[in-house]
């Protein structure tokens, strides 16, 4: 298959940006979107240039590092997949594809299609965690859960922070990052002690960090590869609520 | 003299870590204010090691190369962690769980070690719970089990096919609880470039930053590596594209001790390989085989039709299909362990019996659990897993079975360490995969999870206090002490090296000639005739290297550099391979030489001349010199492995 690349390229995060062009032929339709990146670069590389510097490392759908913002959809578009996971059978042959970074005000450009996400590990720091320590914990079956919360719980844990849900939204708001976070520990008893301490620190960073408020239009929950729900931002938003009510009295 | 001591505590086998933990030395806790730890690696082993001994109130600096430390390859395990629980009443216990090990190992790991590592099972599920890993549940609220390769007990606990992410995230939740805390500083998209040792102990490390391309200086009282396994020397591998060698082979060639290195682990559930172009390989959980049926058909001329695309796989009537896995181990059948299921997928395929257009492919049909359990059933426990395969091969599991073929998945080889985890270094103590310490010649299902975790949670927060017990009238170890700086200047010139061949050939060109000749050569089966040919091709690909290789010199971010880099201690690390792989003439776990094989094709051991650890010290890169630690088997007894009866 043959394609026509349009490409952001910048050199760091200090100077501006542009698209360049680019052409790539005979990529097999098997070639993951990553794949076919890498044969450009080969080719960059040998003639001397300096390759398209782009994040990736499991390839295979899990480590949330990948995340390139392809014909304008985070991901490209396509339900439940990674950029990694994206084959290029998915594209028309002889078609033009631009491929940009994740554009949010916290996310700032590194280089080229490379963003920096560091500010998603410091909504965690602030209090996405159980703060049990190592060791004196009882017996893994000493606490029950329902089949039904575990599952949901499971379901808000599959998120891989890659920042899609940031990218889609006009707001660039985390709320469905933070909300996934929330209400894994929420569903769970282990986690739910901690759960009003827990929504305000997080919630309180989100905003220092210059994350935007809920858009209200789930482009989130469209374009997350994990199909992580909105209904989790509702949870949030109940206990963060609940938080802040019980914290005036 | 003897170098190597495994310093295993006196005891039966049963009480020797809990006599360790009430004889070691401690830190008291305004000591350990004092003191300065290095994490390098963030995956289960790093962040529950970084994390514990953080909580534990010790200064610690922890170093990943991803953006973020919760991206370590762990996070891509996906079938469970094994422990010792007997939730099930099956029958399960501690000395079976490690009797199992021990087996599945081929009786070449050290019997202490993996006791304990059975022992820590059980509170590793306690402290996961208590993170708030949300593992799969019963509907009685009680936590599920499901069976896994080289046992005849339930005890893997998983949350969905994303159990290492699940387990991760939770080692990355107290690690992240650490740095809010302060007792952590974390330091992001680093490569640790050289080792620094002052005095014989190991004081720091130099780190390249992948921003800026600056290298920095980072001194501690100890080191821990945690930097994963080196699967990535045969280019197509399960790991991810930065899991790499070069912490590992730094710490070796300053005169840690490597063991094992040519115990790799070929995975046999693997989406095949289609293509020159490809990057990487694509694991299928092994906790598929509890309900899938591996098979190729009877007769060849079958095969030939289904290479050519002729006919499907539901076309083949049930008496013309052979499951060879049930045919030819009728006690384990589908759940022998990795090195069995992946050899005899190889033996099938050079037969004349693979399954797609390349010949190196065989089926895993869930036709019969689908009848059995039902639809719905079968996508509650493997759904994410068909989901992935149908994105990548284009081809729906619930119709038409998938195909599958080993990849290069783990490695067992690693830094040797003693009882206590430390190298032959003072100070430098290696964790979970970059270690050899627990699985032998070839690791079980849902093993390295535990072991990770182990070793980070519950094994280093003992260990290391015991050697930095004499350690607290050290101050702060400056890093204007020369050693840095020739550290350093080492560094730089690795980089300037490669920077000034300016040649034709990428990284990627030559680390896939790499792959190409360990595959062939140093795969999944090896003999001394291709052993010998690998040697010598290899050091032919290292020179080719130093005259060919391209680098792009630009400032900041080069991806190509990092590349490079890596290539370049896989090269020497392909040879240490391939050298040991002729050493060990014998068959056992992952390392099967053809040379020595039962008449029906099983690995045989020998365990009269290679009943041994192989440790190699670095003397340059053409000589390396043997050790052998000699094994002692007290609780178990040497036997064939039998996965048949």
């Amino acid at each position: 298959m043959n394609f026509t690349l349009k490409i952001w390229r910048q050199h760091n995060a200090d100077s501006k940006g542009g698209f360049e062009t680019y052409k790539v032929e005979d990529i097999p339709p098997e070639a993951s979107f990553l794949e076919m990146l890498d044969i450009l670069n080969e080719g960059i590389v040998r003639k001397g240039g300096d390759p398209v510097a782009f994040e990736h490392d499991c390839r295979e759908g899990i480590c949330g590092c990948c995340g390139l913002y392809i014909n304008g959809h985070p991901h490209g578009g396509f339900k439940g997949t990674t950029t990694c996971q994206l084959c290029m059978r998915k594209f028309k042959n002889g078609e033009t594809i631009v491929v940009e970074p994740w554009r949010a005000k916290p996310f700032p450009v590194i280089k080229d299609l490379m963003v920096d996400r560091s500010a998603l590990d410091k909504i965690i720091q602030a209090g996405g965690y159980v703060s049990c320590h190592t060791g004196g914990v009882p017996d893994a079956n000493a606490v029950l859960v329902s089949k039904h919360d575990a599952d949901l719980a499971m379901d808000a844990a599959s998120c891989i922070g890659c920042g899609a849900c940031v990218a889609a939204c006009k707001n660039a708001s985390a709320m469905l990052f933070v909300g996934a976070k929330i209400s894994q520990l929420e569903l769970l008893p282990q986690g739910r002690i901690e759960t009003e301490e827990r929504v305000k620190k997080m919630v309180a960073k989100m905003d220092e960090l210059g994350f935007g408020n809920c858009s209200d239009t789930r482009a989130c929950q469209a374009v997350c590869p994990k199909k992580i729900k909105v209904t989790n931002i509702a949870r949030m938003n109940r206990n963060y609520l609940w938080a802040k009510l019980k914290g005036k009295h | 003299m003897n170098k190597l001591n495994a310093n295993i505590p006196d005891g039966p086998l049963s009480e020797k870590w809990t006599r360790y933990k009430s004889e070691q030395r401690l830190v008291n806790p305004s000591n350990k204010r004092k003191l300065d730890i290095i994490v390098v690696g963030t995956g289960l082993a790093g962040a529950s090691a970084a994390a514990s001994l953080g909580e534990m109130g010790f200064n610690v600096k922890a170093f990943c190369i991803q953006d973020s430390p919760r991206r370590a390859h762990s996070i891509a395990a996906q079938g469970g962690i094994n422990a010792a629980k007997n939730y099930q009443n099956d029958g399960d216990s501690v000395m079976r769980l490690f009797k199992d090990t021990i087996k599945g190992g081929d009786y070449r790991a050290r019997e202490a070690n993996v006791y304990r590592l059975a022992e820590l099972s059980n509170n590793i599920i306690d402290q996961c719970v208590a993170q708030g890993v949300p593992f799969a549940r019963e509907y009685s609220g009680m936590l599920a089990n499901r069976s896994f390769g080289g046992a005849q007990v339930s005890r893997t606990f998983y949350a969905k096919g994303q159990t290492g992410q699940q387990l991760l995230l939770g080692a990355y939740g107290a690690l992240s609880k650490e740095i809010n805390k302060g007792t952590v500083k974390m330091f992001t998209r680093r490569e640790m470039m050289e080792l620094v040792v002052v005095d014989g102990r190991a004081r720091g490390i130099i780190t390249r930053n992948l921003v800026t391309g600056k290298l920095e200086r980072h001194s501690a009282h100890a080191v821990i590596i945690a930097t994963g396994g080196y699967g990535n020397v045969f280019f197509l591998s399960t790991n991810a594209m930065s899991s790499n060698g070069s912490a590992i082979w730094q710490c070796y060639k300053k005169g840690a001790f490597f063991a094992n290195p040519c115990f790799t682990q070929i995975h046999p559930t693997c989406i095949p390989v289609h293509g020159d172009y490809q990057s990487k390989l694509t694991l299928m959980s092994e906790s598929l085989r509890n309900d899938g049926r591996i098979w190729v058909p009877k007769d060849e001329k079958t095969a030939e039709l289904l290479r050519q695309g002729k006919i499907k796989a539901s076309e083949i009537p049930e008496n013309e299909r052979d499951y060879y896995l049930e045919r030819r181990y009728p006690a384990f059948g589908n759940l022998v362990p990795r090195d069995v299921a992946s050899r005899a997928a190889k033996e099938r395929c050079d037969a004349g019996f693979g399954v797609n257009n390349t010949g190196r492919a065989v089926f895993l049909d869930f036709k019969e659990a689908i009848e059995r359990l039902g639809k719905d059933a079968v996508e509650s426990r493997y759904g994410n897993l068909f989901e992935m395969y149908e994105r990548i091969v284009d081809q729906n599991p619930y119709d038409t079975p998938m195909m599958i073929y080993p990849a290069v998945h783990y490695t067992m080889g690693g830094l040797w360490v003693d009882y206590e985890l430390q190298t032959t270094i003072k100070g430098l103590f290696a964790a979970g995969e970059a270690n050899f310490s627990d699985h032998g010649a070839n690791r079980l299902g849902a093993s390295a999870l535990m072991q990770g975790l182990a070793d980070g949670y519950f094994v280093l927060p003992y260990t290391i206090q015991n050697y930095l017990a004499d350690q607290i009238a050290v101050s702060h170890i400056s890093t204007d002490l020369q050693e840095f700086a020739d550290a350093e200047t080492k560094a730089q010139r690795r980089i300037n090296m490669i920077l000034d061949v300016k040649g034709e050939e990428t990284a990627d060109s030559i680390h896939k000639k790499l792959g190409h000749i360990m595959w062939e050569k140093v795969g999944m089966s090896r003999d001394e005739k291709g052993l010998k040919e690998a040697v010598a091709e290899l050091d032919d690909l290292r020179r080719f290297f130093w005259q060919n290789i391209k680098v792009p010199d630009v400032d900041g971010v080069n991806p190509e550099l990092e590349k490079a880099l890596r290539v370049a201690d896989f090269l020497e690390m392909g040879k240490l391979i391939a050298t040991d792989a002729l050493m060990r003439e014998e068959s056992c776990g992952g390392h099967f030489r053809t040379e020595h094989q039962t008449s029906d094709g099983e690995a045989m051991r020998d365990d009269e001349n290679f009943r041994f650890v192989a440790a190699y010290e670095y003397n340059n890169e053409d000589e390396p010199r043997l050790h052998k630690e000699e094994l002692f088997f007290e609780s178990i007894e040497l036997k064939n492995r039998n996965y048949k009866s």
